[in-house]
């Protein structure tokens, strides 16, 4: 295991209150494993790395929780209760990001190389240079574009550089928000495919949100689905597309039309997410779920354990008091 | 189906001209001789990258800048110009429904607006029965809500009654579900294909997401680098690929039911990508990605191949030559 979640609270402080956007979520990240995040916007995907990174930014705050970074030497680090100071010596080395729009990610204004070498000098590489070179290879851009500056680089391109980049202390842990949303198709293969690659070659870790949750059956080791602000499934990604026990993940994966399957009319699913400010007391998909019960509306689901994952959903309480 | 398109492009060029980083004076070559014709009752799906020339073939049908060269015809007839009379036939739905409609008033009077400017009654039942249309309920409650209250999905299907209040017989649609979150985006692809079967309407979706276009269309056309390199019904397109881009295209889309490790991609990885439109390779102008690429594919541009199931396409895999053909 290399990460451990537990009971991650985020809030978002504002004049009129806080707003709960990720709530005591927890998960574990297996050394080597590509975990993926899906969920749609605004259900705190995106904040739960964030506050994994501990880059949350007012009005955002982690309220409770701990992060528990398992180093494959060393002792384990909460990242939660580190002060900055003490996650420098962690990023880049430990942990690394990649952040879903290259350009704003990058500085417009300097060379790959002078970016590359910022960082590789501030973590003791003495051949920035060279390391620079072997990391643009590893993702298929060729070494002579250290020169360039991003304007001067296609967007694929760009986000590929902000993968090369994170991998450039050689990290454990590599988190990725949404990298691809923002590439054409082909080149989003072609990223996927280099991200697999390498993390079979390194062996490093990966969380990757993303909406698309076609996508991560193929990519993910496992699929953590979120829904306002919690974890509503979690387990194998194979299960969770050939048998989701959430409503809402059947939802969410029955609204992509098959590419090659019988095409029959798909619908989505009724309704829209709730505003976190006024969540439903019970279950929060409770208002758009078709499967809806007794006092779904009342009690909220706990994540228990269903068939080999885990699921937020009344509809399993039944079976499980058989066991 | 009508023999007559309500709306074609008849082999259209369209060039830009701009200037490069140092204010040198460029032409940018967007689209280059493109045919595309678009049916009453029928929905034509245009696929490609980014840069693939979609975007600016719907403007040069909606007549938003003049084609450089070719033919816009509605209805058989060639179009001059923009005028409220084509504005009344023709309309555009946008990607970006936060965007397109009039953030400081309601709903209802984004709707009136364009009832009153094409002289159609705009009264308080005109509005509720677009809304109906569009499965905005109930309709007098979402008729006085503001943009910002409304939900992505909801302001697009605005837009799209918006579109609808003219009472055009094409709806040129660029890329109108992919800001919408995943959920909600069936329920417009359904409302457009509502559109087509209930009202007649002719649709162009423009996307670059195979599935839906697959879902939604009837044919489906292909674009590279401002050409377009295939088209036909549309199962026939996605399912067999004639033109070594479509194939690419497929391929690299997501597809949960492909079976782990059997994917062509990692052949995709040293592809490359698309050209640039200042100085797109001669011949087809996808022959230096192309696995395929013969002489004559860095030289000529293809000649159209037609297939028995009524798709085509323009690549010399296709072509059979005299030379090809054995003398009896």
């Amino acid at each position: 295991m290399i990460l451990d979640v537990k009971g991650l609270d985020v809030d978002y402080v504002s004049a009129k209150g806080a707003v709960r956007a990720v709530n005591d979520v927890s998960f574990q990240l297996r050394r080597g494993e590509i975990l993926g995040v899906a969920g749609e916007s605004g259900c705190g995907k995106s904040t739960l790395i964030m506050a994994i990174m501990r880059l949350l930014r007012p009005p955002a705050a982690l309220t409770g929780g701990e992060v528990w970074l398992h180093p494959r030497d060393g002792e384990p680090v909460d990242l939660a209760a580190r002060t900055d100071r003490e996650l420098r010596t962690l990023r880049w080395r430990r942990i690394a990001v990649v952040l879903q729009s290259a350009m704003d990610a990058l500085n417009p204004v300097a060379r790959l190389s002078a970016q590359f070498a910022d960082v590789l000098k501030a973590h003791g590489y003495r051949d920035a240079g060279k390391r620079t070179a072997e990391l643009l290879e590893m993702v298929g851009i060729s070494p002579d574009r250290a020169r360039s500056y991003p304007h001067e680089m296609s967007g694929g391109m760009r986000q590929r550089a902000m993968i090369a980049l994170a991998l450039a202390c050689d990290p454990e842990l590599v988190v990725m928000d949404e990298p691809t949303t923002a590439v054409d198709v082909v080149m989003q293969r072609q990223i996927l495919s280099q991200i697999l690659q390498l993390r079979d070659r390194l062996g490093f870790s990966v969380v990757f949100v993303t909406h698309d949750l076609s996508l991560l059956v193929e990519l993910a080791d496992r699929i953590a689905v979120m829904y306002a602000g919690r974890i509503v499934e979690i387990g194998e990604a194979a299960g969770i597309y050939a048998d989701p026990k959430h409503p809402y993940t059947k939802g969410l994966r029955d609204s992509f039309p098959p590419l090659r399957a019988p095409v029959t009319k798909l619908s989505g699913i009724p309704g829209t997410p709730p505003a976190l400010r006024d969540l439903p007391p019970g279950c929060a998909f409770e208002p758009r779920c078709a499967r809806r019960f007794g006092d779904c509306a009342e009690r909220r689901p706990e994540l228990l354990p269903v068939g080999g994952g885990l699921a937020a959903c009344h509809l399993h309480d039944r079976e499980r008091a058989h066991v | 189906m009508s023999d007559i398109p309500i709306l074609a492009a008849e082999d259209v060029t369209k060039h830009f001209e701009s200037r490069d980083g140092v204010g040198r004076h460029v032409t940018v070559r967007a689209v280059e001789n493109v045919t595309l014709r678009l049916h009453r009752g029928r929905i034509a799906a245009l696929v490609g990258e980014s840069g693939s020339g979609k975007t600016t073939l719907a403007r040069l049908l909606a007549q938003f800048y003049p084609v450089t060269s070719g033919r816009i015809l509605l209805r058989g007839e060639p179009v001059t110009g923009p005028d409220r009379r084509f504005a009344g036939e023709v309309q555009l739905v946008f990607q970006d429904p936060f965007a397109s409609l009039n953030s400081l008033r309601r709903v209802e009077h984004n709707l009136r607006r364009a009832l009153k400017l094409h002289a159609h009654p705009a009264g308080d039942e005109h509005v509720r029965e677009l809304l109906g249309k569009v499965n905005l309920t109930p309709e007098a409650e979402f008729a006085r809500k503001l943009p910002h209250e409304l939900s992505g999905g909801q302001r697009q299907r605005v837009a799209i009654a918006r579109a609808l209040a003219v009472r055009p017989s094409v709806l040129l649609g660029d890329e109108p579900i992919s800001m919408l979150d995943v959920s909600i985006r069936l329920d417009v692809l359904n409302l457009l294909a509502r559109l087509r079967d209930e009202e007649g309407l002719a649709l162009l979706y423009i996307t670059h997401d195979i599935a839906s276009a697959r879902y939604l269309s009837d044919d489906v056309f292909v674009m590279y680098a401002g050409q377009m390199v295939e088209g036909g019904p549309a199962e026939s397109v996605i399912q067999e690929p004639k033109h070594p881009y479509t194939r690419l295209l497929v391929d690299s889309s997501p597809d949960p039911e492909r079976a782990a490790g059997s994917s062509a991609f990692t052949a995709a990885e040293k592809l490359g990508e698309p050209p640039s439109l200042v100085d797109p390779p001669p011949g087809c102008r996808f022959h230096p990605r192309c696995p395929f690429a013969r002489d004559e594919c860095r030289t000529e541009f293809p000649p159209r191949t037609e297939f028995p199931d009524g798709g085509w396409t323009n690549c010399w895999l296709h072509v059979t030559r005299p030379e090809d053909t054995p003398t009896p």
